[in-house]
């Protein structure tokens, strides 16, 4: 006896093997990462004032980065669409388009961390904070890489605005990025605490990198899934067609899921 | 109907599909549900054995503090060196040590809940069982089910090196709270939590492609006329037990990775500003919560629960109902009963957390859940009492061990009411009486009905019967021995003993200016030892009947040697790849024993109706 429904529907559902499958997946998926969303909104309401950073992220890549994968949602719909249609050459297209977006989707994102590891807060004796970048932009220093490499000084260009201090203009909002004062000279003995933008700065930059990590994470493995259904998986069209576009269906519903989720992580992480 | 074991039947039944696969592609990389849930079934009981040893061990050192464990210690000595085993004041090599204690009781609960009960008990009957109860070839997915014991399978293997790697095991219980679970083994990066956290990863995602398979599988491949309300009451338990873990299981996974960044990658998600260790502040960020570990921990932990007790009462009730010979009272109750327990059971997690200090409101909310969620358990165990009224019971092995659920469930459950309110829970919080309430439920409880889920299957799944009087012996000195383990620890934690005493309470019972737990209830622990020791002793009857009697079992007269309603009798013996000679319907409910009228007592689903 064969498994029955893999590719027709079982009359009372309606539905066939997988896609109970790839949804009952989803609403793990759910879960999953509905977990780490209470966990940002618990962390950032118990968070006492001036530790809970906001508005060191980059907006406008954000912005074209949700653009992007809401590009790759309307293209594997689309190809879903030409394989119902029987045309296997407009699926081609538009799937390659998906898997550019979800490339692109990645290598954006790559830049958008070294961004972070090259950024740089400063906690001093005396009680003061500043955020910047250390000359020569070296990466993923922290308190510890004093000691280590025996500096007696750093030399750091501050930026203009310090995130936990009340916004004056919008104008100085965009001095964040890149808007640098003079370079000042810290001897080692007055730092308290150096961190990089990484994980261990704050629990708002250990949310985002777990979220955002994770969300890629999805995207790339997606990716292979999509990547492998267009390139060595795309030869079952010939002997079942029928099963071939549901395997593009799952997928699909899967990709949806992952910018779903980005349409959730981007307000949160970055607007809000 | 003739048992058609042959080889030649069996044989038979492949012709025309493919060639007999070999060794390896049939019983290690298989996609058959049947040998997946044997793979799961086996590896589920070694490590059942395994996390018994440790508790057997544990359970030395809590009798006789400051004592060489004997015969086995020097083994331990030599197998984890000597920052985990040292010597007693005698000078004797195989003292264990407060840390190895820590790791022992940490990984002998994760080993029973995570690689033991649940994979026998969902994994194992459910996959060897639920395609055969619905009248399915296989599962919907074979080849994800394969992945499924495979991540299992190796997240067992890393939780078994944790033992090895430097400073131990996790040692912060199984619970893992956190900040002691990361700063536990601060001078280890890659420490035994670290292994735990991977090795719990590894398994969540060995029960997420379970838990998709099974729903998958009993929506879509049940036979015709296979309705819903004619599913047998086990497939029904096993249903929402699949819901609770995939559900239940992500926030944990969450937890989980966030922990792993809390210790390697230096974040503070769970550790709070101004921690200090030994003295010396911890230099990270700060700003974490402690208690989102334990919100996220027991989202799991108590839907965990009832994943323990579900597939259960699913293997008791086609028990109950087979040897009483009549239909089981109440089956629409018992169906609802478990559906209204799968969603319950996802609202009254905090229950675990009322010495958290999160709040009396929020406290109140959880009682009231808690309270509330008996309901339908009581409603589930009251169903089965009566179901006995009136039977013509056999009283096989199986039945013994079904029937011996019962009081023991209850007695787990009813001494969990005091655990419920908050008021009485302030007393009893963290002391034996805890140990003592969840193992009625699990032990004597969840594993009497594994046993007896066993004796149950084995024909089918051999051709041949496990010996019966040493299924008795099993069953009596297991009742016994595990009634004077846990009965003894009711009354030393309403005493108000400890339950993560390294030296089982000795030095509160010397202590001059403290108001101690009475030394008649320290004493206590020596009986409850000698008690553990004595049942893993009893266990030697069943490991030697279940190898045995594969070879040398009287062999069953039939298909159906029970004389059982459900579709799983119905097909050849051992069922062979494909499960059913010929596709099956459904005609009736699933438990049609003694229907008036009929020459035989019972009536199988799938004979028709006659005109």
């Amino acid at each position: 006896m064969d498994i029955p429904y893999t590719t027709q529907l079982r009359e009372d559902t309606n539905l066939y093997n997988a896609k109970v499958g790839i949804w009952l997946f989803l609403a793990s998926e759910v879960m999953l990462f509905g977990a780490l969303f209470s966990s940002y909104i618990l962390l950032r309401v118990g968070a006492p004032p001036g530790t809970f950073p906001h508005g060191l992220l980059n907006i406008p890549i954000g912005t074209f980065n949700t653009a992007v994968l809401i590009t790759s949602s309307i293209t594997v719909v689309m190809a879903w669409a030409s394989l119902k249609m029987g045309n296997f050459g407009k699926f081609k297209f538009f799937q390659a388009i998906t898997l550019l977006c979800a490339l692109g989707f990645l290598t954006i994102k790559t830049f958008e961390y070294r961004d972070k590891f090259i950024h740089y807060e400063v906690w001093k004796n005396d009680g003061t904070r500043m955020t910047g970048h250390i000359e020569g932009n070296p990466w993923l220093w922290n308190t510890q890489t004093l000691s280590d490499k025996k500096l007696a000084a750093i030399t750091f260009s501050p930026d203009a605005h310090h995130y936990a201090e009340p916004r004056k203009h919008d104008a100085e909002a965009k001095s964040d990025h890149g808007g640098h004062g003079a370079a000042v000279q810290i001897p080692a003995a007055d730092i308290k605490r150096l961190s990089a933008f990484v994980p261990a700065h704050s629990t708002y930059f250990g949310i985002y990198f777990t979220l955002t990590a994770l969300h890629a994470l999805h995207v790339l493995g997606g990716a292979i899934v999509i990547g492998y259904l267009w390139g060595p998986g795309a030869k079952m069209w010939k002997t079942d067609p029928e099963r071939f576009t549901n395997r593009i269906e799952v997928s699909g519903l899967f990709w949806h899921f992952v910018d779903l989720v980005w349409i959730f992580l981007f307000p949160v992480l970055y607007l809000l | 109907m003739q048992p058609t074991t042959t080889k030649e039947t069996h044989h038979a039944a492949h012709e025309g599909h493919h060639d007999e696969p070999g060794f390896w592609r049939k019983y290690i990389f298989s996609t058959d549900h049947k040998i997946i849930g044997l793979q799961y079934g086996i590896t589920g009981l070694i490590f059942l054995f395994f996390g018994f040893c440790l508790m057997l061990l544990m359970r030395w050192q809590i009798a006789y503090p400051g004592k060489a464990i004997p015969v086995v210690g020097e083994l331990l000595y030599k197998l984890l060196g000597e920052e985990m085993v040292g010597k007693d004041a005698l000078g004797k090599i195989g003292l264990m040590l407060p840390d190895l204690y820590n790791s022992f009781g940490a990984m002998h609960g994760t080993i029973m809940v995570f690689l033991a009960i649940v994979p026998i008990a969902f994994a194992a009957f459910g996959n060897y069982v639920v395609p055969l109860q619905i009248g399915a070839p296989d599962m919907a997915f074979p080849r994800v089910n394969m992945a499924s014991y495979m991540c299992y399978f190796l997240g067992g293997v890393v939780m078994l090196a944790s033992f090895f790697v430097p400073g131990g095991a996790a040692k912060s219980g199984w619970t893992s709270y956190s900040p002691l679970a990361t700063v536990a083994d601060l001078g280890h990066h890659w420490d035994g939590q670290t292994f735990w956290i991977l090795g719990m990863v590894l398994l969540i995602t060995s029960s997420l492609l379970g838990a998709v398979n099974f729903i998958a599988t009993i929506i879509q491949l049940r036979a015709k006329g296979m309705t819903w309300m004619r599913l047998p009451f086990f497939v029904w338990a096993q249903f929402v037990t699949a819901f609770l873990l995939l559900l239940a299981f992500p926030p944990l996974e969450a937890a989980g990775v966030m922990q792993l960044m809390d210790n390697l990658f230096g974040t503070s998600f769970f550790l709070p500003t101004g921690l200090q260790v030994t003295g010396a502040p911890l230099p990270v960020s700060g700003g974490g919560s402690p208690l989102l570990w334990q919100h996220l921990f027991w989202f799991l932990g108590h839907p965990e629960v009832y994943v323990l007790i579900l597939p259960a009462m699913g293997i008791v009730c086609e028990i109950l109902a087979n040897n009483t010979r009549k239909p089981i009272w109440g089956y629409k109750s018992l169906v609802y009963s478990v559906l209204v327990i799968g969603f319950l059971s996802f609202i009254v997690w905090a229950h675990h957390m009322y010495l958290t200090g999160m709040g009396t409101k929020i406290a109140t909310f959880f009682q009231t859940t808690t309270m509330i969620i008996s309901i339908p358990s009581v409603i589930i165990l009251t169903c089965f009492f009566i179901s006995l009224w009136g039977g013509s019971i056999r009283f096989n092995t199986p039945m013994l061990f079904a029937l011996a659920f019962l009081p023991m469930f209850g007695i787990g459950g009813l001494t969990g009411l005091p655990l419920g309110f908050n008021y009485t829970d302030i007393h009893l919080h963290d002391t034996y009486y805890v140990i003592a309430h969840f193992h009625y439920v699990v032990a004597p409880g969840t594993i009497f009905a594994l046993f007896a889920g066993i004796y149950y299957w084995y024909p089918k799944a051999t051709g041949r019967f496990m010996n019966e009087f040493w299924g008795k012996v099993h069953f009596w000195t297991s009742l016994i021995f595990m009634n004077l383990i846990f009965q003894p620890m009711f009354a030393q934690g309403m005493a108000g003993l400890h339950r993560r005493m390294y030296d089982g309470g000795a030095t509160y019972a010397d202590a001059a200016n403290v108001l101690g737990v009475p030394q008649a209830f320290i004493d206590m622990n020596k009986g409850i030892s000698h008690a553990a020791w004595a049942l893993g002793l009893a266990q030697i009857p069943f490991i030697i009947n279940f190898f045995v009697s594969r070879t040398r079992g009287k062999k069953v007269a039939s298909d159906n040697p029970w004389d059982a309603t459900t579709l799983e009798w119905q097909t050849p013996t051992p069922p062979p790849h494909g499960n059913f000679p010929k596709p099956v319907e459904v005609y009736r409910s699933p438990y049609e024993y003694s229907v008036p009228g009929k020459s035989a007592d019972f009536t199988p689903q799938n004979e028709p109706e006659k005109r």
